[in-house]
């Protein structure tokens, strides 16, 4: 009786370290703007070719922190690396760091304005101006005037931002710091920096909860949580001059339109690009990659993975509220993977 | 003889394992101090002194100064002291002096329940119900009858001080009223007794026995406080997270423990993770303050009577 359950448990254990042995498992952390998308490429990929993915969406900045110190396989930003970061990876982990861009995202700016209605116009001087607390009322000279036929109130605009880091964040105050040399020397970019004006929420929800509670109020969210959640939103000039909605078409346009300079290693912000289709705040969001992981098979995985990233997981982007990569940067993408040592 | 030693030594092993673990306690308030005081090293250097007077926190040029914050975490504790504690006390005498047994019970259950509910659900009703009330119905009215007053110009947010001091009252309430009644029921029951002999009215010798409490009111208050002081998800979702000082009530501000929460996953320079471990330092130096100091004012109510 004894011996046979010795028996068992010692082919249990044999078992369950053969499991292990054949499946690998790949730690990645950081954003969490593309977690849904990146749940669902997880799924279906290891159903398809057997390896298990964990991710943690614990914030872009996390997710860099854990790149640096080595304690994931992968990590994700919606923010690129600086150089300096970057250094300190090679310092400390002895591997560069590749930025392979995977979606594509939106801010939107959405507003609660009974009296304008859908379709409220701004233009990027209009947008600064408002978040410097230099545009103080709806009726202002600078909003009437690309707004005509519009009867806009004489009401105070409250000012809603993100009170809590956020690749969000980052990409919207990267538009302004391009549009407006004011905001350039005062305030400048990033996860989260010193607002002139205005009240923070904490999260998408956050912001939309000020912006839906308060008459006069505008702020800015993610394109998605948008659509999602049918908010309001106000269509904006970009660099040509025209007035461009968001929408997944309008943002793989800006993608297009900055194609054609882009870097070699493929950190690039897309704000305020050229083109006329182009919706002027949009960003990449980029998975992390060391190009010369220690484990090979694990660096092989993940060069398999990407490479079906590409493809066929450029089809689920839609349905799940992201903007697709265009054509000219998938190509660039699967030749920065190429270079991933995988032997 | 034998079996006498054994139990001897088996008293031994049992004081001392339960002494150890009782050690951990300690070991671990102070392994949280020490690495509080690591993680913020890097501030501690580089602003000194400078990091508790100076109010511009800006995460673009590196530069944190925590003022702000910890006049927002002071300030909206202590409003949400202002509003609970007359309530807290008035539910406490009630219960241990007034109420028939058969409401008693029910009531202290019901206090007791306030207390267990989380955080968030307080915070989200805020945003719901209590925001909009207050700027639709409250804030106008106070800037109408009071806006000459610093304490209520402005404009009618809704979100900001006010609101976050409102519902910090509402989750201390059940704290302060609970051990208030225990106090107050500790109290012995001759005090009264004598008092109502010598022909007091009920209000009469409720004063004495108040008198009698009073630092262990007073300890409740302080527990009270330091739950407000520490709160964070409530907070952080009606005060505005503005970085400002500001005198009035309906402007928006911050508080230590929700700018941790808000910018802790996003910090990306040594500088700002430091900064923001300081003000957990910071913080976790006011908590514990507020706590011994609560601890030895009903440690010596209660030495005082155990003497007399």
């Amino acid at each position: 009786m004894k011996f046979t359950k010795i028996c068992m448990s010692l082919v249990m254990v044999v078992v369950l370290f053969g499991t292990t042995l054949a499946q690998m498992k790949l730690n990645g952390a950081g954003a969490t703007f593309p977690y849904v998308i990146y749940s669902k490429w997880f799924d279906v990929y290891s159903k398809q070719h057997g390896v298990e993915f964990n991710y943690q969406s614990i914030g872009s900045g996390g997710g860099i922190k854990q790149v640096t110190e080595g304690t994931v396989d992968f990590g994700a930003t919606d923010a690129a690396m600086t150089d300096a970061q970057l250094a300190s990876v090679k310092d400390k982990q002895g591997s560069d760091v590749l930025h392979i861009p995977t979606v594509m995202g939106a801010v939107v700016i959405t507003y609660n304005l009974p009296a304008a209605g859908k379709d409220l116009k701004l233009t990027s001087n209009v947008l600064a101006k408002i978040y410097l607390g230099q545009i103080t009322r709806w009726n202002d000279n600078e909003i009437t005037s690309i707004n005509k036929g519009k009867n806009l109130p004489d009401q105070a605009i409250i000012v809603a931002h993100r009170s809590d880091g956020s690749g969000t964040t980052n990409i919207f105050t990267d538009y302004l710091k391009k549009v407006s040399k004011t905001w350039a020397i005062n305030i400048g970019m990033g996860a989260s920096v010193n607002w002139p004006v205005g009240l923070g929420g904490k999260g998408n929800e956050g912001v939309a909860g000020l912006v839906k509670q308060s008459e006069g109020a505008i702020g800015y969210v993610e394109l998605a949580y948008a659509v999602k959640n049918g908010l309001s939103y106000a269509s904006m000039q970009n660099k040509e001059g025209n007035f461009i909605e968001p929408t997944f078409e309008s943002v793989s346009a800006a993608a297009a339109g900055a194609a054609k300079n882009m870097p070699a290693d493929l950190r690039v912000s897309i704000t305020d690009a050229s083109g006329k289709d182009s919706y002027p705040i949009s960003g990449f969001t980029w998975l992390l990659i060391y190009k010369n992981m220690k484990d090979k098979s694990k660096a092989k995985e993940i060069a398999g993975f990407l490479t079906w990233a590409m493809g066929e997981g450029q089809g689920f982007a839609k349905d799940l509220y992201y903007a697709p990569l265009p054509k000219e940067v998938v190509k660039m993408c699967e030749k920065k993977i190429a270079t991933i040592v995988t032997e | 003889m034998n079996k006498m030693k054994l139990s001897i030594t088996g008293d031994k092993v049992f004081k001392n394992t339960t002494m150890l673990f009782a050690f951990f306690v300690f070991a671990l308030v102070f392994l949280m101090a020490y690495e509080m005081v690591r993680g913020s090293e890097l501030s501690l250097r580089h602003f000194g002194w400078k990091f508790l007077t100076t109010t511009t926190w800006d995460p673009v040029a590196d530069e944190y100064g925590a003022l702000p914050f910890i006049f927002g975490t002071l300030a909206s504790s202590l409003l949400a002291l202002v509003i609970a504690l007359p309530l807290s006390i008035g539910v406490a005498i009630f219960l241990s002096e007034l109420a028939p047994r058969w409401l008693e019970r029910p009531v202290s259950f019901l206090v007791e329940l306030l207390a267990a509910i989380p955080s968030i659900v307080y915070g989200l009703w805020g945003i719901f119900v209590l925001v909009p009330w207050l700027r639709n119905s409250v804030e106008p009215g106070l800037i109408k009858s009071f806006g000459y007053l610093p304490l209520f110009k402005g404009v009618p947010y809704g979100f900001g001080m006010l609101a976050a001091g409102i519902i910090l009252a509402i989750m201390i309430i059940p704290i302060i009223s609970s051990i208030s009644r225990d106090v107050l029921q500790a109290i012995p029951k001759t005090q009264r007794e004598a008092a109502l002999a010598l022909g007091a009215t009920k209000w009469e010798s409720t004063k004495i026995v108040l008198a009698d409490g009073k630092s262990g009111l007073l300890g409740a208050t302080l527990l009270g406080l330091g739950r407000a002081v520490g709160e964070t998800m409530a907070v952080t979702m009606v005060i505005g997270n503005r970085s400002e000082i500001s005198a009035s009530l309906l402007d928006p501000g911050h508080s230590m423990a929700s700018v941790i929460a808000n910018e802790f996953a996003e910090a990306t320079t040594d500088m700002y993770t430091s900064s923001l471990i300081e003000i957990a330092l910071i913080l976790f130096a006011v908590t514990i303050i507020l706590n011994v100091i609560a601890r030895l004012i009903v440690w010596s109510m209660t030495k005082k009577f155990k003497t007399t």
